[in-house]
C-alpha cells in the first residue's frame, strides 16, 4: 500500500509543470478551409510540417501494387521547371528535408526547414504536390529501386513472416498487400498511372496537418493557403475497404535454414477513434507494449532468457484494427516461447491486469508524455495524427487525465471484449521445434 | 553500436531500408553541431558535461564508460556487451530487473548501448525525478550484484540477440569477415556483441572482474541535456557520483600496443553466398584516420570528401553511376571517423537488374582513379561544405542528439572543444585537404578488405 500511494504521489509532478500554462495548440485555418493545428515554438529557427491524407496502398488498382509507393519516391524526383537533380539539388543545398511516404492506407508527407529557407521550403513542397514531373530517368530508376527492395523483402525473414502474416488476415481485401507492392505490379507502372495517382490521392479531402517550430499563426495561414489551397476538393477516390479479418487461430510455418525463428502473432484490434481506445492501449502497455514492464518481457525474456525482443502492438488501421505480437527465438525453443505468448495473452483475457499494474502504467504513460514534445518534427507528426483522428486542439492537456481516469474494471471490461487467445493466429518463418501438433509444419506455405 | 532493447520491428519494410541494408559498416553519424553546453569536473575526476534545452521541463541523463569492445581481454569477445545487459540486474538496494521498472514508473525511459570505444547508460525522464536516477545510476556503478542465475539467463538472451542481429542477417556476417580481416590482431576485430563460442564461454567471474576493473567514476562521464544548467546540476552530482570514491583503472591500451598495430598491408576480397541474399552488393571498407587519431589532420577533408564522394543524391557515386549511368540501385560511401584508434571509410554499391557486378566494380573503382588522379573540384568542396553546415541548427531539435555526440566524442578521444568548432573547421577545409585525404586513405587498396553479397549460385 505504501508503494501504491508513492507511486500515485509521483504521477501528478511531472505532468503538472508541463501543462502549468496550457499547451497553446492553435487551429489555423486559411481562407479555401485548409486547416492546420500548430504549436508555436520559437526556442529555434526550424519548422517542420506533417501531413496525412487517407488512400495509400489499399487504393493501388490490383494490376498496379506498388503504385503509391514509387509516387511517393518520385514526388521530390522533379517538379515544376527542376528536373530531378535541380529539385534535389535545392534541398540539399539548403538542408530542406522533403519526405513522401506510402503507408499501407495512408498517404503522408513532411517537411523540416530553417526560418531562413521557409519560403522556399514550402514552394518546394507546392511544386511536389502540384506539378511533379516524373521524367523517364527518375521513373526508371527509383522503380528499380523499389523492385529491389520487393526482392530483398522476400528474402527477409522478418518481411516474409509480415507479409504471410496478413495476407493471412486480410485474404482478398486490399490490406493484405503490403505497401511496396509487387515486382509485377511495379513494371507496369507508367508515368500516366502516376498522374492518376496525384489527381486521386493529393485532394484537400481528410487532409490533416500538423505544425510545429518558430511560425506565426498568418505567416503558417498564408503558406498554407499557397501550398494546399487550390488541391482539388476531392479525387474520386474510391472509399477505403472495410476489410473482416480472418483469424482462425492457426500457426503457419514457412520453413526457411535459418537459425532462429521470427514468429508473429495477430488477433483483432480496434481503431484509434474507439471509445475504448485509451483502455485497450494501457492493456496493451502492460501486456506487451511497455518493455521491461511488459508481461510478455518478464515472462519470455527476463524469466527464461527466450528472446530478445518480444512485444506486442496494437495496429490501427483506418476502417480496421489488428492486435500485433512478435518474437524472435531459436528453433528448438521458439515453441516455448509461443506457448510462454499464448498463455500470457489468455491470463489477461481472463483476469485484466492488477491495480499495481494500472497504476505503473499510469504513472509510465503520463510522466513519459512530455517525452514525445522534444522536437519540432515529433510534434508535427502528433499534431497531424491528432487532426486526422478528429481530436480537439486540447488532446495534449486532456490526454492523461483520461489515462488517469481509467480503473481495473475499465480493463477488464476491454480485456474481455477485445482479447481472443484463441483466435490469435501466428506465422512464424525458421525450423520451429515444439509447436503444437495443430500446426502442421508440412501445411503449404501462405505465400 | 548495439542496444540492449529492441526496438520494434513492425511489419512491412521500407523503401529506406534498401539503403540501410547494402551498407555493411556503420553509416557515419549525423556530426555534432553547437551545443554550447557548460563543463566541470567532480573531484573524484569524473567529468560532467551539461547541455541546456528548456523546451520541455524533461532531461536526458548519460554515463558514458571509457570502455568497449576493444577493451576486452584476449578471447572474451562480447564482455563490455554482456556487461551492460548484466547492470539491469540489480544491487544491495534495486532487485535484479528492478531498474527499468522504477524508471518507468517514474515516467522515464531507459537504456544502454556499447561499442568498441564505450559503454553508455541513459534515461530520459521528467526534470523533478533527475536525482533519482541519478542515484540509481551512481549506485550501480559502485554496487553492482549479480546471481549465477540471471547471468545464465542474461547470457542466454544475449546469445538471442546475437541470432537476430546476426545470424539471421547475411548483410553482419559478412561485416564481421570483413571487420576480422580490415583489423588484423587489433581488437576492432571483434564484433561488439562477440564471436558465438567466445560469448557462450563468459562467466560471471569475467563479467564482475570487467567490471571491477574499469567501473569506476574517474572512468566515466555525466552528459545531461534538457532542463537543467550547470549551476543545478552540480550539487546534485557531488552528492551522488561525487561520493563514489576514485579507483585506479588502467591506462586505456595504446597504439603502441603490437596487438593494436594495423596487420601488414595486402588487399584481400571476401566472397560470401548466401541463401537469403536476393540483391548481390558491394562494399569496400579502408582504414582511416578518426577525429582522435589523426597524425596528418586528415579526419575533416574526409568528412567533406565523403559528402563529395557519397553525400545524398549528389554525391559522385549516386550521381554517376545509379542517375546518369543508371548501373546501379544504390552506390555511395560513408565516413566514421569516431573511434579511440582507426577510423574507417567505405564504399558500396549495388547493380541494378542486368548489369553484371564486375561492371559495377570497375566503374566504382574508375570513379576512385579519377578522384585520385584529378582531385576535386573547388566548386564541389564548396557545395560539399555549405550541405555539410546547412543543417546545423537540426542537431538541437533534439533532446538527446546533443548528449550522444558529445559522449561519444569524449569517450573516442575528443574533445568538447573539438565538438564545438567543428562548423568553422569544415568551413576552412581546402580542395588540397580533400585530394591529399582520397589519396592517403582510397589510394591504399592495401588497407582495404572489399567484400561481395551474393546469392546463393543456382545449382
Amino acid at each position: 500500500m505504501k508503494r501504491l500511494l508513492f507511486a500515485l504521489v509521483l504521477l501528478v509532478a511531472p505532468w503538472g509543470a508541463f501543462s502549468a500554462q496550457a499547451t497553446p495548440v492553435q487551429t489555423v485555418t486559411t481562407p479555401s478551409g485548409v486547416t492546420a493545428y500548430l504549436l508555436a515554438d520559437p526556442t529555434l529557427p526550424i519548422v517542420s510540417l506533417s501531413f496525412i491524407l487517407p488512400g495509400g496502398a489499399v487504393s493501388d488498382p490490383a494490376d498496379r501494387r506498388g503504385l503509391a509507393t514509387l509516387a511517393s519516391g518520385l514526388l521530390d524526383e522533379g517538379a515544376g521547371p527542376y528536373d530531378s537533380q535541380a529539385f534535389r539539388a535545392r534541398l540539399e543545398d539548403q538542408a530542406i528535408e522533403l519526405r513522401f511516404d506510402a503507408g499501407r492506407d495512408s498517404f503522408s508527407g513532411s517537411l523540416k526547414t530553417t526560418t531562413a529557407t521557409l519560403e522556399d521550403a514550402f514552394a518546394l513542397l507546392r511544386l511536389a504536390l502540384h506539378e511533379p514531373r516524373f521524367d523517364a530517368e527518375p521513373v526508371d530508376r527509383i522503380r528499380a529501386q523499389v523492385m529491389t527492395a520487393v526482392r530483398m523483402g522476400e528474402a527477409d525473414p522478418q518481411t516474409l513472416a509480415s507479409k504471410a502474416l496478413f495476407a493471412a488476415v486480410f485474404a482478398d481485401s486490399p490490406y493484405a498487400f503490403d505497401e511496396q507492392g509487387s515486382e509485377e505490379g511495379l513494371r507496369a507502372i507508367t508515368a500516366d498511372d502516376l498522374r492518376g495517382f496525384v489527381r486521386r490521392q493529393l485532394v484537400r479531402q481528410g487532409l490533416a496537418i500538423g505544425v510545429a517550430g518558430d511560425i506565426t499563426p498568418e505567416h503558417l495561414s498564408a503558406l498554407l493557403e499557397r501550398t494546399f489551397g487550390d488541391l482539388p476538393a476531392t479525387g474520386d477516390q474510391p472509399p477505403l475497404p472495410v476489410p473482416t479479418p480472418r483469424l482462425a487461430g492457426t500457426t503457419t510455418v514457412i520453413d526457411r535454414d535459418i537459425p532462429q525463428s521470427i514468429a508473429l502473432l495477430a488477433q483483432g484490434g480496434l481503431k484509434r477513434e474507439d471509445a475504448d481506445w485509451q483502455a485497450a492501449y494501457v492493456l496493451n502497455y502492460i501486456l506487451g507494449g511497455g518493455g521491461f514492464n511488459s508481461r510478455l518481457m518478464n515472462e519470455v525474456r527476463e524469466k527464461r532468457g527466450l528472446a530478445y525482443s518480444v512485444y506486442s502492438t496494437l495496429y490501427p488501421f483506418r476502417t480496421v484494427g489488428l492486435w500485433l505480437a512478435g518474437t524472435a527465438t531459436q528453433n528448438a525453443r521458439l515453441g516455448e516461447s509461443l506457448a510462454v505468448m499464448r498463455a500470457e495473452w489468455a491470463r489477461m483475457a481472463e483476469s485484466g491486469p492488477t491495480d499495481q499494474e494500472l497504476a505503473d502504467a499510469k504513472t509510465y504513460l503520463t510522466g513519459a508524455w512530455p517525452l514525445r514534445f522534444t522536437s519540432t518534427e515529433a510534434v508535427a507528426a502528433i499534431l497531424a495524427s491528432m487532426r486526422m483522428t478528429d481530436l480537439p486542439a486540447d488532446y495534449i492537456d486532456r490526454r492523461n487525465a483520461e489515462i488517469l481516469a481509467l480503473t481495473t474494471d475499465d480493463l477488464r471490461r476491454v480485456a474481455k471484449r477485445l482479447m481472443t487467445p484463441d483466435q490469435l493466429t501466428a506465422v512464424v518463418v525458421g525450423r520451429p521445434e515444439g509447436l503444437p501438433p495443430a500446426a502442421d509444419p508440412t501445411a503449404p506455405a501462405v505465400r | 553500436m548495439i542496444k540492449r532493447r529492441f526496438g520494434f520491428r513492425g511489419p512491412g519494410s521500407r523503401l529506406g531500408a534498401l539503403i540501410v541494408l547494402v551498407v555493411l559498416g556503420l553509416p557515419a553519424l549525423a556530426r555534432a553541431q553547437v551545443f554550447n553546453p557548460e563543463t566541470f569536473t567532480l573531484p573524484n575526476g569524473m567529468e560532467v558535461v551539461v547541455i541546456p534545452n528548456h523546451r520541455v521541463p524533461v532531461v536526458h541523463h548519460m554515463v558514458w564508460y571509457k570502455i568497449g569492445a576493444a577493451d576486452e581481454p584476449a578471447g572474451k569477445s562480447g564482455l563490455a556487451h554482456l556487461l551492460e545487459h548484466l547492470m539491469f540486474k540489480g544491487t544491495p538496494t534495486i532487485p535484479p530487473g528492478e531498474f527499468s521498472k522504477i524508471v518507468a514508473r517514474n515516467g522515464g525511459q531507459d537504456n544502454a548501448f556499447t561499442s568498441s570505444d564505450f559503454t553508455a547508460y541513459f534515461q530520459s525522464i521528467a526534470k523533478d525525478r533527475l536525482p533519482m536516477v541519478m542515484e540509481m545510476e551512481a549506485d550501480r556503478m559502485a554496487n553492482l550484484r549479480l546471481s549465477e542465475e540471471d547471468f545464465q539467463t542474461e547470457r542466454q538472451v544475449v546469445r538471442e540477440e546475437r541470432r537476430s542481429r546476426t545470424d539471421n542477417e547475411p548483410g553482419e556476417l559478412l561485416s564481421e569477415r570483413i571487420g576480422q580481416a580490415l583489423w588484423g590482431t587489433h581488437p576492432y576485430k571483434n564484433p561488439i556483441i562477440g564471436w558465438e563460442p567466445e560469448l557462450m564461454a563468459l562467466t560471471r567471474a569475467d563479467a564482475l572482474a570487467f567490471y571491477d576493473r574499469y567501473y569506476a567514476p574517474n572512468n566515466a562521464i555525466l552528459v545531461v541535456a534538457g532542463d537543467i544548467t550547470a549551476a543545478e546540476l552540480k550539487p546534485l552530482a557531488e552528492r551522488t557520483y561525487g561520493a563514489l570514491p576514485r579507483r585506479d583503472t588502467p591506462q586505456r591500451a595504446s597504439l603502441r600496443d603490437p596487438l593494436r598495430a594495423l596487420p601488414p598491408p595486402a588487399e584481400t576480397v571476401i566472397t560470401m553466398h548466401h541463401a537469403q541474399v536476393a540483391q548481390p552488393s558491394f562494399s569496400r571498407r579502408y582504414v582511416a584516420p578518426s577525429a582522435a587519431f589523426d597524425p596528418q589532420g586528415m579526419a575533416d577533408a574526409l568528412e567533406v570528401l565523403d559528402e563529395i564522394l557519397g553525400g545524398g543524391s549528389s554525391g559522385r557515386l549516386y550521381k554517376h553511376l545509379v542517375i546518369e549511368r543508371g548501373m546501379a540501385v544504390s552506390a555511395g560511401s560513408w565516413y566514421r571517423g569516431e573511434a579511440l584508434d582507426w577510423g574507417s571509410f567505405g564504399l558500396y554499391a549495388s547493380p541494378r537488374d542486368g548489369v553484371a557486378m564486375a561492371d559495377l566494380v570497375a566503374a566504382v573503382d574508375a570513379e576512385v582513379a579519377s578522384l585520385l588522379d584529378q582531385g576535386v573540384k573547388a566548386d564541389e568542396v564548396d557545395d560539399a561544405k555549405r550541405r555539410l553546415t546547412a543543417g546545423l541548427v537540426y542537431a538541437r531539435d533534439s533532446l538527446s542528439e546533443g548528449a550522444r555526440a558529445l559522449g561519444e566524442a569524449l569517450t573516442t578521444g575528443s574533445s568538447v572543444a573539438q565538438v564545438e568548432s567543428w562548423p568553422e573547421r569544415i568551413k576552412a577545409v581546402t580542395p588540397e585537404q580533400v585530394s591529399a585525404a582520397a589519396r592517403a586513405v582510397l589510394g591504399r587498396r592495401d588497407r582495404s578488405v572489399t567484400g561481395f553479397l551474393l546469392p546463393e549460385p543456382r545449382s
